[in-house]
């Protein structure tokens, strides 16, 4: 075998995460009053194209999260595997992760950002900025063919972008007419005027605008470190497409890892009262009590002990820094679930009171029933949107802690680790900004589009709150 | 009212006791004295005499809760969990791991967490609360929308960025402030203005559509109807009738901050280089000083409960329901 | 028409709300007058847009709504056309406005009189203590006991009808021309209820202020009205004096409102519904918005819209029966319009296919269920460690007798303990003490286990629809749900038969079982709940309030589907409400609770005929009537009901009996036995 899979623990949660979104999915799919809401939030132009961006990020996370060693050699008919545990995204992105330069570059420059004495070809010794080992490399004179190089690329891509799109729109036209039963054409157009009850427009003009941002950035990236390199040489394009994944796992599986509990916790508390109360109560209260940053410095410190003085249990670098993460997204579930745990709570108590739980009372319906049939199902609204709420949230926490250090392994790429090297360099003059301004980008992506997302949805599934569209009802008048 | 508030008090006590038994856990039995020893005295050549050395120095070497080697009391005193944290109870925080008096330490820089913290609180709040008003005074107007919109922006960029940039845009592009630093008495107010002005406005996003959700709720209201309905004007309204009735569910969120502001923030203060309680935490996580953030955790807790203590006598004061129970 | 302009003139008003998903004409084309010193009614049953006209009026209507057409002109100036800076100047000023709860209409966190004052303080230059007189002057006027003391207190120490006076106080401070009263009413008891309309009739009369009474109680029109309006989906499809109204409602809609109502005169027999249920208004009418529910339409009312035609007495019906040249003798009868005369004439339907006869002869005297002597106390937490400082005896030595076949009904104002009487039976709350005797063995003290099996002989009916069945859940699994808990039923086929049975049982087709209750309306889902109860075959339901959140067209329908049932299957049940017309229309047996008690019990005639306890009749005489013409005994009682944690010394009722004498203040009487079924427990009848 030319590699061997390795799931690290991460993944495996991953994984499972997704089999569980694919399994409700399915299920939801097949109710109509589940299903209703989620046609709510795909009539919402905004969530809808936030989701669209979303996926974008999702797939290259999971690309990024199926790991394995490539072979190296064959020993005695043994093959013998890389310490280095490779992604199917770092196989994609291969180049990238291969090129390093020697230290810092700026985006798409063709020579170190540093001064460095170099040798003359025809002898002798000169300090000037040495050319790039792969950026800009095919060049033969960079200066003069730079800016045309650059242009040429960058307008080929962005034409495969347009072409890319067309077909992409195009097909989803042709699906939407068969199903409709109606011209490609009316379709079109319908879509422009935005009368389709799913707001493709929203979608399309989405991936109108990623397709023609980012397939230039692809085209260029072939020859150039589109955000330039780091202090040890590495793109930052590369960092920044593995920070996704971070980011991803620390924003969903902090809640897949705390959901158990604070669902089984807050609704027991609710649902039985009395002294199941007082004791949920007093634990989450306790719990809430420490500061969250000060009570994931002193688990992540403990942890770093443990991870030090036992280093026997871990086989690669890439498997401890993993069980740091997952470890991570623990100590933060293990201080969110309160919040999460206390509203549930509210919620089995007013439920409890519902005539239907009673009815089932007179039937003699056991609790463990009452919970799993009338209470859970009525609840889970309430869940999904903590869920999606709390997803910015929890990857903008990643990389206040990791800043702050006691946050991902400083081996792992994250947007924390990310700009807590970069900041080292503020002081710079001229400063190396590339770093800051490549994760800024990516993270505010990422967020703003799981913000507007998260309002999508609970706006769907949460009446209460509902934003009145004043503008209907004037156009109505006129 | 006031058998409440002793009520809230009695209240207190298990929880303080909660978190002692979970901080002496997570800092003495997740892993032994003789591993944090072995950390720091660095993991590849220690011998067992310079671990014993250093367990000795500290105080670490004692039995964890009985000491059976001593007589009556002294079986539950002689030991780390009296030593390190039934004495929190008191206040006595002990040495650090580098032999300071982290009481000593914390009483002087708790001021300049203060320093930050309070302006950023009080004008935070007072802007906060005013663009709510604001929005939901024009709510479902354009006003109200793009001012969810960039809301939505604003609390989507990590607030590192927003120290980040305002450092490059006051302190180094316009040269207005020092970027960094802190110096005493009136020298002060020239380090703070940064800080300050960074920390209310990387908080406008979250907070200010927090608020508006608070004031929009109210406006639903039946009782918001009939004060229109009595002809009063739509500020008197929102003034009078709709601020009123959501300091109830402000207070909830808002008071049980005020005691932890002597805790400072670690990132500001890590990033302007003040010498605050949160810069006084990093330095300890980055040098491995247990003591101080075992302290820190148990300080933070504290001010937390009061902080609780305080939200519930702060209800007596908006909601009179609470006031005549 | 009178020549006089008329205070108020709304002409074709229309108002739109945006649902999120459509665009629901709330209130369609509605012109109507409110003349001087006339109290008018806007009468209809819930959502037909009769609140949206009276928001709009006062322009208060929430951020989704909009008034799309028409004007509303106060003394001749229209209220539409001001910038809102004039509107604000009317409001409070020149038309007052009351609400229709209470409990959510004041502001929590400002006392009675600082709400009071706050009205004054906008339009008048009051101040200090002149300002302090006239607010203790209002609540004086509204009849707040003790106003000095109780202007200074927070709503939530207010009871619901002291809460409601202070909206009065509050709409009526600067002396407007209109007041506005939205269901004011609706959410108090009936003799609060009394109470606050004697103010309002008193403040009317007084002030010669026009009063537009908006509310779904004929009632209530019937006692306090000069004029009325109909609304029916977003319209007003008649409009009349209330002589001629009450006397000869010209419009079908209207007769079949009266029809439905219950009565002790039409126990017999089954009341008339309205079939189906009101149109969605997301959608435009090309014919009578009555049309599909009405025993009169013709192909002309499905196809053209019916104008205002006249229909004599000075009434206007929206009816093409109605219309100049209309050949009414052919469509509907002229002899029926004269026939119906009153409301309270019962109407014995005999060849109704709902009621084939009995199986189960009603007159059995088997006693099903007892109940001794019934106590349940909830704990009071109080004080510094939170410990039980006092008890609320929301039942307090309860005994009844419950006969197969039978419906006892248990009546009382809210706060009196009969829903909790309910739950105590069936053990969905813990009873303190008392027994409750089936079958020998007494269920209030058996172990969770051991009761298991009995519960299928008793179920229970829930008040609101909406909460009672649960979202989440198809129709089908809520009707197995008690089957599979009790053990009933072999196997799946065999209960999915019995679902359909069930359905079919309590008029819904079998088809719905696949459906999920948001699909269902008010009236549906209650049949389902119904089902639901007779899933296991129990022998006795409770049925707490199970029409009381109905439109009475619906009501009526559930009614009917009740009385069937227990003809058929002999089911007993133990009907609990606060409705006597209801009760009368269905129980053969009443019981009359006041502060967990019972004071009066006996047969339905004896009690709600001859009523003999001082509550009693007091309660049946606060009950609006429709029939203004026969003089009643009109006995007002004073303040409310005390607190259950600690009831009044004696009798319970004696601080507010109007009979009271020293007696009953020390003694709790025993109860006194008029014939073999009546009995009171009132000092007034020494018994031996």
């Amino acid at each position: 075998m030319p590699f061997k899979i390795v799931i690290l623990w991460t993944d495996a949660l991953i994984y499972l995460l997704v089999v569980v979104v694919l399994l409700l999915a399915w299920h939801v799919r097949r109710h109509e009053h589940l299903a209703a809401p989620w046609r709510k939030v795909a009539r919402s132009p905004g969530g809808l194209a936030a989701a669209a961006l979303l996926a974008l990020f999702v797939v290259i996370g999971l690309a990024d999260s199926v790991h394995y060693r490539p072979s190296v050699a064959v020993k005695d008919g043994k093959t013998v595997y890389a310490v280095e545990v490779l992604s199917l995204l770092d196989a994609i992105a291969a180049p990238l992760r291969a090129r390093k330069e020697k230290t810092y570059s700026a985006p798409l420059a063709t020579r170190l950002f540093a001064k460095e004495t170099i040798e003359l070809p025809g002898g002798g010794q000169a300090r000037d900025y040495p050319r790039l080992k792969h950026g800009g490399a095919h060049l033969e004179q960079p200066e003069e063919q730079w800016a045309s190089d650059i242009a040429r690329r960058a307008l080929w891509g962005a034409a495969a972008g347009v072409v890319l799109w067309l077909v992409l729109a195009i097909l989803l036209c042709a699906l939407l007419a068969r199903r409709a039963g109606a011209d490609v054409d009316e379709i079109w157009r319908a879509i422009w005027r935005g009368e389709t009850e799913v707001p493709w427009r929203a979608v399309l003009v989405t991936l109108a605008v990623v397709l023609v941002a980012g397939m230039p950035l692809l085209a260029l990236a072939a020859k150039y470190h589109v955000f330039g390199t780091d202090k040890v040489g590495q793109d930052v394009f590369y960092q920044s497409l593995k920070s996704i994944r971070t980011g991803l796992v620390i924003g969903t599986l902090t809640t897949l890892v705390m959901l158990p509990f604070a669902l089984l916790l807050g609704v027991m508390a609710g649902y039985f009262k009395g002294w199941v109360d007082d004791a949920i109560q007093y634990l989450y209260t306790t719990l809430s009590s420490i500061p969250g940053v000060l009570l994931i410095a002193a688990a992540v410190l403990m942890m770093q002990v443990y991870i030090e003085t036992h280093p026997e249990l871990f086989d690669t670098v890439t498997a401890r820094a993993d069980l740091r993460l997952l470890f991570l997204c623990v100590i933060l579930g293990i201080t969110s679930w309160t919040g999460l745990a206390r509203l549930l709570r509210g919620e089995a108590l007013k439920l409890r009171e519902m005539e239907y739980i009673q009815a089932a009372h007179a039937f003699g319906v056991s609790h463990w029933r009452i919970l799993t049939r009338h209470i859970l199902p009525n609840v889970m609204h309430i869940v999904l949107i903590a869920v999606v709420m709390d997803f910015s949230g929890l990857v903008l926490a990643e990389a206040v802690l990791s800043y702050v250090g006691v946050g991902v392994d400083p081996s792992t790429i994250s947007f924390g680790t990310m700009i807590n090297s970069a900041r080292l360099e503020m002081a710079r003059d001229p400063m190396v900004w590339w770093s800051l301004a490549a994760a800024f980008c990516f993270m505010l992506l990422m967020v703003l589009s799981a913000n507007l997302f998260a309002d999508a949805v609970r706006d769907a599934f949460d009446p209460r709150i509902r934003t009145a569209r004043p503008f209907r009802l004037a156009a109505q008048k006129a | 009212m006031i058998a409440y508030i002793i009520r809230r008090l009695l209240y207190a006590i298990p929880i303080l006791i909660g978190v002692n038994v979970i901080t002496f856990t997570l800092f003495f039995v997740v892993n032994s004295p003789d591993d944090m020893a072995r950390v720091h005295l660095g993991v590849k050549r220690v011998t067992p005499e310079a671990i014993r050395k250093w367990k000795e120095e500290r105080g670490y070497d004692k039995a964890l809760l009985y000491n059976g080697a001593a007589a009556g009391a002294q079986a539950f005193t002689d030991t780390i969990f009296y030593e390190k944290s039934v004495k929190l109870f008191a206040f006595e925080f002990g040495r650090s791991d580098q032999g300071r008096d982290i009481g000593y330490d914390i009483g002087n820089r708790m001021w300049a967490s203060l320093a930050i913290a309070l302006p950023v609180f009080l004008l935070g709040l007072a802007a906060y609360l005013t663009f709510a008003l604001l929005m939901a005074f024009f709510r479902a107007t354009y006003v109200d929308f793009w001012g969810v919109v960039a809301c939505v922006m604003m609390m989507s960029i990590s607030g590192l960025f927003y120290i980040i940039g305002g450092q490059y845009l006051v302190g180094k592009l316009l040269n207005l402030v020092p970027i960094s630093g802190y110096d005493g008495g009136a020298n002060a107010l020239k380090f703070l203005v940064l800080p300050v002005i960074i920390g209310v406005v990387s908080g406008i996003g979250a907070s200010t559509r927090w608020y508006r959700t608070i004031f929009l709720e109210e406006i639903s209201k039946d009782y918001v109807r009939t004060a229109r309905a009595k002809g009063l004007s739509e500020l008197r309204v929102l003034f009078r009738h709709v601020l009123a009735n959501a300091m109830i569910p402000i207070l909830t969120g808002v008071v049980v901050v005020i005691p932890l502001l002597f805790m400072g923030s670690l990132v500001t203060e890590a990033f302007f280089g003040i010498p605050g309680l949160g810069s006084y935490t990093i330095d300890a996580i980055n040098s491995q000083d247990f003591a101080v953030v075992r302290a820190m955790v148990f300080l933070g807790s504290v001010l937390y409960i009061v902080g609780l203590i305080v939200t519930d006598i702060s209800y007596t004061w908006v909601d009179p329901r609470v006031r005549f129970e | 028409m009178s020549p006089e302009r008329p205070l108020l003139s709304v002409r074709d008003l229309r108002t739109w709300l945006d649902a999120g998903d459509a665009i629901v004409r709330a209130v369609d084309r509605v012109s109507f007058d409110v003349r001087r010193g006339e109290t008018f009614a806007l009468v209809g049953e819930s959502g037909c847009g009769k609140s949206m006209t009276a928001l709009s009026i006062m322009r208060l209507l929430p951020d989704a709504g909009g008034i799309v057409g028409g004007s509303v002109e106060l003394d001749g100036q229209d209220l539409l056309q001001m910038p809102e800076s004039g509107m604000r100047d009317v409001r409070g000023r020149r038309i007052g406005m009351i609400f229709q709860e209470p409990a959510l209409s004041l502001n929590p966190v400002m006392t009675a009189g600082e709400q009071v004052a706050e009205a004054l303080r906008r339009h008048t230059p009051l101040e200090g203590g002149a300002l302090a007189a006239r607010v203790r002057e209002l609540l004086e006027a509204v009849r707040i006991p003790d106003a000095a003391r109780r202007k200074d207190e927070y709503p939530f120490q207010l009871s619901g009808g002291m809460k409601q006076r202070v909206m009065i106080a509050m709409a009526l401070a600067c002396d407007p021309e209109l007041l506005v009263a939205d269901e004011p009413t609706t959410a108090l008891d009936v003799t609060i209820q009394a109470q606050v309309l004697d103010v309002l009739r008193e403040l009317q009369k007084t002030r010669r202020m026009s009063l537009m009474l908006i509310t779904h109680d004929l009632g209530v029109v019937s006692g306090m009205a000069h004029r009325v309006a109909v609304m029916y989906a977003g319209e007003i499809v008649e409009t009349a004096s209330r002589d001629a109204f009450f006397a000869r409602p010209a419009h079908p809609y209207s007769r079949k409102l009266f029809d439905s109502l219950p009565s002790g005169s039409k126990r017999d027999g089954a009341l008339a519904v309205i079939r189906g249920s009101v149109p969605a208004l997301t959608r435009e009418f090309t014919g009578c918005r009555f049309a599909d529910r009405c025993d009169s339409a013709w192909e002309l009312c499905r196809k053209s819209v019916p104008g205002l035609y006249d229909a004599g007495n000075g009434q206007i019906a929206r009816c093409h029966l109605y219309a100049p040249g209309a050949d009414k003798s052919e469509k509907w009868g002229q002899s029926r319009i004269s026939e119906r005369d009153s409301s309270m004439q019962s109407q014995k339907i005999d060849s109704d296919p709902i009621f084939p006869d009995p199986i189960f002869p009603i007159t059995s005297n088997e006693s099903l269920l007892l109940v001794k002597d019934l106590k349940v106390h909830f704990p009071v937490h109080g004080g510094l460690l939170k410990r039980v400082v006092a008890r609320v005896r929301a039942v307090d030595g309860v005994s009844l007798e419950i006969e197969a076949g039978r419906t006892l009904g248990l009546v009382g104002e809210s706060g009196c303990g009969k829903t909790t009487v309910g739950k105590g039976i069936l053990r969905l709350v813990e009873p303190t003490g008392g027994q409750v005797v089936f079958n020998g063995s007494d269920l209030a003290h058996l172990s969770r286990a051991a009761l298991r099996p009995m519960r299928k002989h008793f179920q229970i009916i829930f008040q609101d629809p909406y909460a009672s069945l649960n979202p989440r859940m198809r129709v089908l699994e809520t009707l197995e749900e008690g089957m599979a808990a009790l053990g009933l039923g072999e196997g799946r086929e065999a209960r999915q038969a019995r679902v359909d049975a069930l359905l079919a049982e309590v008029g819904l087709d079998p088809e719905v079982k696949f459906r999920y209750p948001h699909e269902f309306s008010g009236g549906q889902r209650q049949r389902i709940a119904i089902a639901r109860a007779l899933s296991v075959e129990p022998r006795l339901i409770i049925c707490d309030e199970p029409t009381s959140a109905l439109d009475v067209s619906v009501q009526a329908q559930i009614l009917n589907l009740l009385k069937a049932l227990q003809r058929k299957k002999g089911l007993a049940y133990l009907f609990i409400s606060h409705n006597i017309s209801v009760i009368e229309f269905l129980a053969h047996e009443v019981a009359v609770m006041y502060l967990g008690r019972i004071v009066e019990h006996g047969h339905v005639d004896e009690v709600l005929r001859a009523p003999r306890h001082p509550y009693t009749r007091a309660l049946l005489s606060a009950v609006p009537v429709l029939d203004r013409t026969t003089k009643r005994e009109v006995i007002r009682l004073q303040g409310e009901l005390p607190s259950p944690v600690s009831p009044p010394a004696g009798c319970h009722f004696h601080p507010r009996c109007p009979d009271a004498f020293e007696r009953c203040g020390q003694a709790y009487p025993d109860s006194a036995r008029f014939t073999a079924s009546h009995t009171a427990a009132c000092h007034l009848y020494p018994m031996v």
